[in-house]
């Protein structure tokens, strides 16, 4: 987490800053503003507001340094418990089966989880502007079936195949934005809706076909199993993808306002912030990102039927909310969604190797997810209360 | 193969429809229940006479019902059974629902009868869901044959099986067995733990291994990999890992085979592990001609449409009945013979490799 210098009120900063939640703050911006304690009147007002807003300093600044800190350790605590639980699984397992993390071993734990990071970028964009993008497992099965047959038995180099998926991808996308920005339609049943029409646009068209690897260019096959200095192609992709976003979501205005949508819609709306324009926006983006993966997808399994990544959206949705995206908007980061991705395949990989029942897999994703939702919970609880009492002293 | 009872977590109402798809199924979905109407009369069969020389009639209408037109293994055997039917001066169509439920093939049936084909050929979704309709439909003379996934026993007049389980389960440990020189250790990757095909071949293969010519060979493990690419990549990886010594996978489903190929043509195992398993020639050709994998096999969709279509024209022609031991002539295929409980079996699974697999195309 980083400073925002221009902002000089603890409150303010809080709430801009990426896993803050301007929590606790009535749903309607104008509601019984009297009942609040004066400060934090004053961060209702422009709280989710741009960061160009500047604003007296309320508070003292040890007051404020010390309040920051406490945030940033609790709101550091989802990454670090996160990155804490993957390294122990991940140490726990080499010490079992030191084949674990042989060459080979790492490679396929990279490459295992690449896909999933990819998406869990997309979807916590979107999941951010307090929306959710339940489309993006479909539009995975489209594009790569649709890049599979543009490419299959003819030369097109990897390059045409990526462009192509990432341009199918915003389409779909744009569409589920639009529906969901400007029809004011909710993001569950629009993106539900779209899974389906997707789906069924993609299976009328396979109508049973697929493709095969031998039909498939080994330029875009090659982008599935090449690697650069040892490290496969995939996770550097995914590694590229996830800088960019994070950065874009931590500096940039057009980011923050993401999060000050889904901290309070209402309050956005009233500061002034283009909300359509912004979750619209999100959507290409997870349509794009989705629709990148759809051409990865072809690339490493080559095999590809109408129904690829059937049911991701729900392990996507899964990692990010592990990884401490709130489901109700306003607070996470992408890094943290892209640990819970790791973590969520990196077990699969874990429990084979340990010869535990795959079985199990699904029950521990569950409990996993079940302790995400109740440590968020808690943890907001406490800061609240923690931030009230501070802004009364 | 892929059988429908996939235990993902699924939102959408699909799942079904999708499961077979995914599947690619090649073992076609024939999660049966084989022996759980034994020995049920069989009435429809006695009521009329065999005329073994009756001539085929022309101008038969069949109408074959896949479990869903989105699986592309009952396309290529619906495809073959309605070139097979124009063979014979007969015509055939292909019409049924886009997802695989229990229920959906219920309304086709019942438009079926209405528009009087001679005779109707079903992939069941669901063995007991599509009875009642069949019983209609044999009573108005329009006979019912099950290919690929067979309905209860008193529905239908004839079960084209593609091949014996215990045929498959057996034949598969003893081309790996060959491949391995019968020593070393073998895992297997299947498709759903609670699909009913796969299981009953596990049986057998479990059986098979217990004769003493594979002493020296030991089924370390079965790998589950849902018939989804991705978690069949990380059961193989895994099963590599949990087993160094392990020399042989055995996938008996589509998707399994094709992920394990794939995972292995790129990885430091190729060439040290041997792949074998149920395939499609189209999906394996890669890895079988760079060398990742030797041999598969499966029966040819192709001649099971064939012969169901001829198995159809003989019943709607009065050659046969459908009782035990009634012998019908399936155009190049040859003779066949009706086996117990109406059962006719395709003929063992074929075995493709680098020299034949390029006169293959599905």
């Amino acid at each position: 987490m980083t400073d925002l210098p221009r902002l000089r009120s603890p409150a303010q900063r809080d709430c801009l800053r990426p896993r803050a939640r301007c929590a606790d703050r009535p749903p309607a911006a104008g509601a019984a503003p009297a009942k609040q304690p004066r400060h934090r009147r004053f961060t209702r007002k422009d709280s989710g507001v741009t960061a160009t807003i500047e604003s007296p300093p309320a508070a003292p600044e040890a007051d404020g340094r010390s309040a920051r800190s406490l945030m940033d350790l609790v709101f550091r605590a989802r990454e670090l418990s996160i990155g804490g639980a993957l390294l122990v699984l991940i140490l726990g397992t080499w010490l079992a089966n030191p084949s674990f993390l042989d060459d080979q071993g790492i490679k396929d734990l990279l490459l295992n989880s690449s896909i999933l990071v990819l998406l869990a970028a997309g979807q916590s964009v979107v999941v951010i502007t307090r929306n959710i993008d339940l489309s993006v497992g479909s539009v995975v099965g489209l594009t790569a079936f649709a890049c599979g047959s543009f490419v299959s038995g003819t030369d097109h180099s990897a390059l045409t195949t990526v462009l192509l998926g990432i341009g199918l991808g915003v389409l779909c996308g744009l569409v589920s934005g639009l529906l969901v920005s400007f029809g004011k339609v909710p993001a569950l049943v629009v993106t539900l809706g779209m899974l389906y029409v997707i789906q069924g646009i993609d299976h009328a068209w396979a109508h049973g076909e697929q493709i095969n690897a031998s039909n498939v260019p080994d330029d875009v096959l090659g982008l599935g199993s090449g690697s650069i200095l040892g490290i496969p192609y995939l996770p550097l992709i995914s590694a590229a993808v996830l800088a960019g976003t994070a950065y874009y979501l931590r500096t940039y205005r057009g980011g923050r306002e993401l999060y000050a949508i889904g901290s309070n819609p209402e309050a956005a709306r009233l500061a002034g912030i283009p909300i359509r324009r912004r979750v619209l926006a999100a959507y290409a983006f997870s349509g794009a990102v989705a629709g990148f993966a759809g051409a990865l997808w072809l690339a490493r399994f080559g095999t590809v039927v109408a129904d690829a990544a059937n049911g991701w959206e729900l392990t996507v949705v899964s990692s990010v909310v592990v990884g401490g995206v709130a489901i109700t908007g306003g607070v996470g980061t992408v890094w943290g969604a892209a640990l819970g991705a790791l973590l969520l395949t990196t077990m699969g990989s874990a429990l084979v190797v340990l010869k535990v029942d795959s079985f199990w897999q699904q029950a521990i994703t569950g409990v996993l997810l079940l302790a995400a939702i109740t440590t968020d919970r808690i943890v907001n609880l406490r800061t609240t209360s923690a931030l009230r009492k501070r802004s009364r002293r | 193969m892929s059988s429908h009872v996939r235990t993902r977590r699924r939102v959408t109402l699909s799942a079904t429809a999708a499961a077979c798809v995914l599947a690619v199924t090649l073992a076609g979905c024939s999660g049966t229940t084989k022996n759980d109407t034994k020995g049920e009369a069989k009435e429809a069969a006695s009521n009329a006479k065999a005329d073994p020389n009756a001539p085929l009639k022309k101008g038969l209408k069949l109408a074959f019902l896949p479990k869903q037109i989105n699986n592309p293994y009952e396309k290529i055997v619906d495809e073959a059974g309605i070139a097979a039917a124009e063979e014979f001066g007969g015509q055939g169509k292909e019409v049924g629902p886009s997802d695989a439920k229990a229920s959906s093939q219920v309304s086709y049936i019942n438009t079926l009868i209405q528009q009087r084909q001679d005779a109707i050929l079903i992939a069941a979704n669901d063995p007991n869901a599509v009875c009642g309709p069949l019983k209609q439909a044999m009573k108005q003379d329009i006979k019912v044959v099950a290919y690929d996934s067979d309905t209860a026993k008193d529905c239908r007049q004839l079960f084209i099986n593609q091949a014996s389980s215990e045929e498959i389960g057996r034949s598969q440990v003893q081309h790996i067995a060959e491949q391995l020189g019968y020593k070393g250790e073998i895992a297997i990757l299947s498709a759903t733990q609670n699909a009913t095909n796969q299981n009953t071949w596990i049986e057998f293969m479990k059986d098979e291994l217990k004769d003493p010519k594979y002493k020296d060979m030991k089924l370390v493990k079965v790998a589950y990999g849902d018939d989804d690419d991705q978690k069949s990549f990380q059961e193989t990886q895994g099963l590599l890992k949990a087993y160094p010594k392990l020399k042989g996978i055995i996938s008996p489903t589509t998707v399994g085979i094709a992920a394990a190929a794939r995972y292995i043509s790129d990885s430091s195992y190729k060439g040290k592990v041997v792949i074998n398993g149920l395939g499609t020639p189209n999906q394996m050709r890669k890895y079988v001609k760079d060398g990742t994998v030797e041999q598969f096999s499966l029966w040819d969709p192709k001649k099971l449409g064939y012969l169901g279509s001829y198995a159809a024209a003989a019943l709607a022609s009065g050659q046969i009945t459908g009782a035990e031991g009634e012998k019908f002539k399936a155009g190049e295929l040859g003779e066949y013979t009706i086996g117990k409980d109406g059962e006719i079996i395709l003929g063992p699974p074929t075995v493709f490799d680098k020299k034949n697999i390029d006169g293959f195309d599905f």
